[in-house]
């Protein structure tokens, strides 16, 4: 992050509380979806989006990502490229 | 000798090296927990059959662990926005509530391993237990190295904020970047094992 006022912060801790509540409000929807016993494709997708939801709200608020740097976003880059290379590569093998 | 770039960025990368090394131990952190959920993958898209994480596991403790995990994220990233405020009294009162809700969600853990014992369910059990406690026991890992990293810095390492305040505030930054991560994982742990 860049050098930031105070003013700047206190807009950021108000940003906080409002991604604190989102993330508990997201849990409580995610656990609830379970409990609809969901085929396990559906299951799987709405877990999976809500999660990435989640994680997107942690990684550009507490983590800063929104406003980083770019070699930041080039070390996630290549690191997001592996490891989707990690996940589609027991789906992609168990069908052969 | 003087470590350069702790505070100001260096002049290629425009950030501290402190940042850019932190961010590279978390992009490996993501290959490690990667290749657990992909073999976690692997294992179930595998097995004839394999079991609901809802009818093995406590979803009202992981729900619960879950929350304080969050509530965790706030107020690490709290303690650092109170630095940048200079009220250093707040973000010792942050941070200590970060440590605190860490041990929380030990206890949580360890009451839900303990449930596991009792009832003669140990790794060997199954493919979903030893994936389970592999993963979990490796995201425990991670927050007992939260708490140690944290606790350094709420009582010794805090001395540092009188002498050298904004190399302080960015030793606070990166240590909540580890522990935003170690929530992150959670976030996605948790739907994975245990509402599928």
């Amino acid at each position: 992050m860049s050098v930031e006022s105070a003013e700047d912060i206190k807009k950021h801790v108000r940003v906080y509380i409002l991604v604190f509540v989102a993330l508990a409000v997201l849990t409580v929807v995610t656990v609830s979806i379970s409990y609809l016993h969901l085929s396990t494709g559906w299951a799987v997708l709405f877990a999976l989006i809500v999660a990435t939801v989640k994680g997107s709200l942690v990684a550009c608020y507490f983590m800063h990502l929104i406003s980083e740097k770019q070699i930041i976003y080039w070390v996630l880059t290549l690191c997001l490229i592996f490891f989707l290379f990690l996940m589609f590569l027991p789906v992609a093998t168990s069908s052969m | 000798m003087e470590i350069p770039y702790t505070v100001h960025p260096h002049p290629v990368t425009g950030i501290p090296n402190g940042k850019l090394g932190i961010w590279l131990f978390l992009a490996s952190e993501v290959m490690l927990f990667g290749a657990l959920f992909s073999s976690y993958i692997l294992l179930r898209v595998g097995a004839p059959s394999w079991p609901h994480g809802y009818e093995e596991l406590s979803v009202p403790l992981a729900t619960f662990n879950t929350l304080v995990l969050i509530a965790s994220s706030v107020t690490m990233v709290m303690s650092w926005a109170s630095l940048k405020l200079n009220q250093f009294g707040k973000f010792k009162l942050y941070l200590g509530l970060t440590v605190l809700l860490a041990f929380v969600f030990l206890v949580v853990k360890a009451f839900e391993y303990g449930h596991h014992f009792s009832a003669q369910e140990f790794p060997r059990t199954s493919t979903f237990l030893s994936i389970y406690f592999t993963i979990t026991g490796l995201h425990g890992l991670h927050v007992i190295g939260g708490i140690v990293v944290n606790s350094y810095l709420l009582l010794p390492g805090s001395k540092m904020w009188k002498k050298d305040p904004d190399r302080f505030a960015n030793r606070i930054e990166y240590a909540g970047l580890y522990w935003h991560f170690v929530d992150l994982v959670w976030i996605f742990l948790f739907p994975t094992l245990y509402l599928l």
